[in-house]
């Protein structure tokens, strides 16, 4: 359960995690995180889809804008748990198939 | 305030080299032969696993000691095709009544001899309330900080090892 190949595939790009952690003192739209950060804001908005891929980062709609929050209630984390649960149940899933499957035939 | 948070799904995808009837029968009457035994949250060892088959129906585990665990029941029952089940244990794996997270599995037919099975697992900001006892959990130190640390540190390893 420790590792956590997503949430790290998500957070081992240094300016993605930059990304990261500058909403670690609260949530703020895609042209505030880009501002202080040396790459675009297309290429922000794309960190973002992955962290929130992740279930590392969630968003609103502000008004036109939208808001990046990271989830303070530890969702992520729990999200990603069952992101490889589920990952290993359907392997298994799949694999009992295959093995059903071939003892009939 | 409290923003609401939203995770997106946890969606997954598997084809299986059966026909959807199949695919449908081993996802359900099969599980207790497939799902991990290493997830169970029973006290004993998991005995099996059982999806009664029809809406309404209880999801619940088994242990070998006899006693039965509830993890959810039987929203749609619409075999060969679809199945939704309502997930309602909490971060704790403990069985919470008043939590309903939905488990939606979708068997499309990919040829005549195989099945494409989409999984998605939603509602998962209902998880929020106990989701910080869950963090503690999952031994991440000090939360994010701590988890921004750890990927920090393995980030720098991966750069000296290569340079």
């Amino acid at each position: 359960m420790t590792n956590n190949d997503v949430v790290f595939m998500a957070l081992s790009d240094p300016t993605r995690r930059r990304v990261f952690e500058r909403l670690q003192s609260g949530g703020l739209p895609v042209g505030e995180i880009a501002r202080g950060l040396p790459v675009s804001r297309p290429a922000v908005s794309q960190h973002l889809r992955v962290l929130k891929a992740a279930g590392l980062v969630s968003d609103r709609a502000a008004g036109t804008r939208r808001v990046y929050h990271i989830d303070p209630r530890g969702l992520a984390a729990i999200r990603a748990w069952l992101d490889q649960f589920w990952d290993a149940a359907m392997q298994a899933y799949a694999e009992e198939v295959a093995r059903s499957e071939g003892g009939i035939s | 305030m409290t923003p609401t948070i939203r995770p997106a799904p946890v969606r997954k995808s598997v084809r299986v080299a059966a026909p959807a009837e199949r695919a449908f029968e081993i996802f359900t009457a099969g599980i207790g032969r497939w799902w991990p035994r290493t997830h169970h949250i029973g006290a004993s060892a998991l005995e099996t696993l059982v999806i009664e088959p029809r809406e309404g129906g209880r999801w619940f585990e088994r242990g070998i000691d006899g006693v039965e665990c509830e993890i959810g029941k039987v929203l749609i029952w619409d075999p060969p095709s679809r199945l939704v089940l309502n997930w309602q244990l909490n971060a704790d794996f403990t069985f919470d009544p008043a939590l309903i997270t939905e488990v939606e599995v979708r068997f499309i037919a990919d040829g005549k001899s195989a099945t494409r099975v989409e999984l998605e697992h939603r509602d998962l900001e209902r998880l929020g309330d106990r989701a910080e006892a869950f963090r503690q959990q999952i031994d991440s130190p000090g939360g994010w900080e701590g988890l921004l640390q750890l990927f920090s540190q393995s980030a720098r390893q991966t750069q000296e090892q290569s340079s």
